[in-house]
């Protein structure tokens, strides 16, 4: 337990840069730009304060509390997209976040490591992005504000060439955006 | 460009007679002796002896230094530096004095002429000559736009390199590839397309798009690749000559790994639905489209024999990635790899005899072969990561990308059949996803 709450820690400032990253892909695709629900509390214009939340928690149901309370992203073992028990737990955190703040649709994107060929990471990365949506359905989320990508290997976040960077590449962030989709 | 409009004619010994050069075109080329078996393991190279070719300017030692450039990377050729040659000013008017040239152990010598027609073509003449028997092995002539000299190169490349191998070349050809650039974290990728040996690169996306694993058609005009464009990732279709996109289909979900059929009739690609991938084929005319696999697995990088009649794929349906073969239509999938590690992106060559693949095993991307029933499997590369093999148009040469372990990005190499003359191709800055181009003829 002490463990993954030190993982979930040091996860949450990827986060943040993650989320930016996620930002900038989803502008260049010509997505419905989700730079406007940063911080900025969704359609109840709660708190607005811009991301600038006391300790970086964000005011209740801003996307910065859903990435930083509740956390945005899961992993996944090599090779598999099972959901872990860490995952599980997340995964549970972002459920009721998303039912108690209904105004959100949520894209969930799908990665993978950059041990893999070009073809089958997609694949895996739609197949974790679904098995994500999947268990977010089971606890309740309505799968009509839900949508997936995968970018297979294409967007890591952590960049270098070992294992301590491809664990953290191995996962499904969900990433809010506007009002219904 | 458009260079199904090129317009380059070829004429034989005959057109030589014609022109009055039949002095020298009169010898057969049926008993030439100089030849190099490539189907064996260990080839050595055959020295040849590429003079500049005759011309005004330096278009004639451009030509001839592609020719020597062509040849020289195939491995099969070891050209003879030109400070050693004795003989020189010759044209291909007059017979070469032999013994200069055996005298240097040239085994093959090369003599060619360039001039401009008066409507502003080019002519390019060349002979090939096997210097220990004394006799003319090819003489051709081409007449093409000034524009298209690095071709008529290639093409005359092409000829030797089948005249002493017996095999066809795939000098004059191109390749499509994603150029890479920026963050590892968030790369541009730009569908581009050059010649093989990496001249003429040219831009045909402008990297807004993520973009990935083009293919050519068989006749070389259209491009089918991956593109996130739209928000939703699809298979395109490209014109080359007119620059005109098109999504391919109307599927309910991410498609990719697209590839065309032999007939360019059809494209073959994945679907992915619900976390699964299977393949269909599009019928590019009609638009039916064919459902070919049905699993609760990951089914992708189908490609055709060049028959037309059976596809291998790679699934994870028994556990890691294997490679499989099934008929066109979908019907009976039998796996065809059994070793230890992770078979994927299978592609058939075009002679038909291989299927060529990246292996993952023991921590190592591998491009390795296999007989189209599995048997004779052979690993050719093995490293940090190697991946996704095109075949070379005579199905003798391979190329790959790599990513060398803190290199920072990918790049191109190309490696014979043998496993040997693995080279760098040259692009500028990272290269991966390359396709082959038939010869473009």
């Amino acid at each position: 337990m002490s463990l993954s709450r030190i993982l979930n820690l040091r996860f949450v400032a990827i986060a943040v840069a993650g989320l930016m990253v996620a930002g900038c892909a989803n502008k260049q695709n010509g997505l419905p730009d989700n730079a406007a629900g940063l911080g900025l509390g969704g359609a109840g214009g709660m708190g607005g304060a811009g991301g600038m939340g006391g300790a970086g928690g964000g005011a209740p149901g801003s996307s910065q509390d859903f990435t930083v309370n509740v956390g945005d992203r899961v992993f996944f073992e090599t090779d598999s997209s099972s959901i872990t028990a860490d995952a599980q737990q997340t995964l549970q955190r972002q459920a009721q976040w998303l039912n108690q703040y209904p105004q959100y649709a949520i894209t969930i994107e799908g990665h993978s490591d950059e041990r893999g060929t070009r073809e089958y990471n997609l694949a895996l990365g739609a197949r974790r992005a679904a098995a994500t949506r999947d268990y977010l359905a089971q606890l309740g989320v309505n799968a009509n504000r839900m949508r997936t990508i995968s970018y297979g290997k294409e967007r890591p976040v952590a960049v270098c060439d070992n294992i301590s960077c491809w664990s953290q590449n191995r996962r499904a962030v969900t990433v809010l955006g506007g009002a219904g989709s | 460009m458009d260079f199904s409009r090129t317009t380059i004619m070829r004429s034989l010994c005959s057109a030589l007679i014609a022109l009055g050069m039949a002095g020298f075109a009169t010898i057969g080329t049926a008993e030439a002796r100089v030849t190099i078996d490539i189907s064996g393991g260990n080839v050595q190279p055959l020295p040849i002896a590429i003079t500049d070719f005759q011309s005004q300017d330096g278009l004639g030692a451009q030509i001839s230094s592609v020719v020597q450039a062509d040849l020289k990377r195939s491995g099969l050729f070891a050209p003879i530096d030109k400070a050693a040659f004795i003989q020189t000013g010759l044209t291909p008017d007059t017979s070469p004095n032999f013994q200069d040239w055996t005298v240097i152990n040239a085994q093959a010598l090369v003599v060619g002429r360039v001039a401009r027609e008066a409507d502003g073509r080019l002519r390019v003449e060349f002979r090939l000559w096997d210097t220990f028997a004394g006799q003319q092995m090819d003489g051709q002539q081409f007449y093409a736009d000034p524009n298209d000299w690095r071709r008529i190169a290639h093409i005359i490349a092409d000829a030797i390199y089948k005249q002493i191998t017996g095999e066809n070349g795939y000098f004059d050809s191109r390749v499509v590839f994603v150029s890479e650039s920026g963050d590892k974290a968030n790369r541009v990728k730009r569908l581009a397309i050059m010649d093989q040996d990496g001249a003429n690169l040219r831009y045909l996306t402008e990297g807004r798009d993520l973009v990935l694993t083009p293919r050519f058609s068989p006749n070389r005009q259209e491009i089918t690749y991956m593109s996130f464009g739209n928000g939703e990732p699809r298979v395109y279709l490209l014109q080359l000559e007119t620059g005109q996109r098109e999504i391919v289909g109307n599927f309910p979900g991410m498609t990719f790994s697209p590839r065309f059929s032999p007939d360019g009739q059809k494209v073959v690609m994945s679907l992915s639905q619900d976390g699964n991938a299977n393949i269909y084929a599009m019928d590019l005319r009609s638009r039916a489209t064919q459902r070919l696999t049905s699993t609760a697995a990951i089914d992708t990088s189908p490609s055709y024999s060049p028959d037309g009649s059976r596809i291998v794929f790679e699934s994870d349906r028994g556990g890691r990635q294997q490679l499989y073969t099934m008929n066109a239509d979908g019907s009976n999938q039998q796996r065809i790899s059994f070793g230890d590690g992770a078979y994927s992106t299978p592609v058939w060559s075009p002679r038909g005899d291989l299927i060529a693949f990246t292996k993952q095993s023991g921590g190592q991307f591998q491009i390795g072969v296999m007989r189209p029933d599995g048997s004779g499997e052979r690993i050719l590369t093995s490293g940090f990561h190697n991946e996704g093999p095109t075949w070379a148009p005579n199905g003798r040469v391979l190329m790959f990308f790599r990513d060398s372990q803190g290199g920072g990005g990918p790049q191109l190499f190309s490696i014979d059949l043998s496993g040997r003359n693995e080279q760098k191709v040259p692009t500028q800055g990272f290269a991966s996803d390359p396709a082959w181009s038939p010869v473009l003829g």
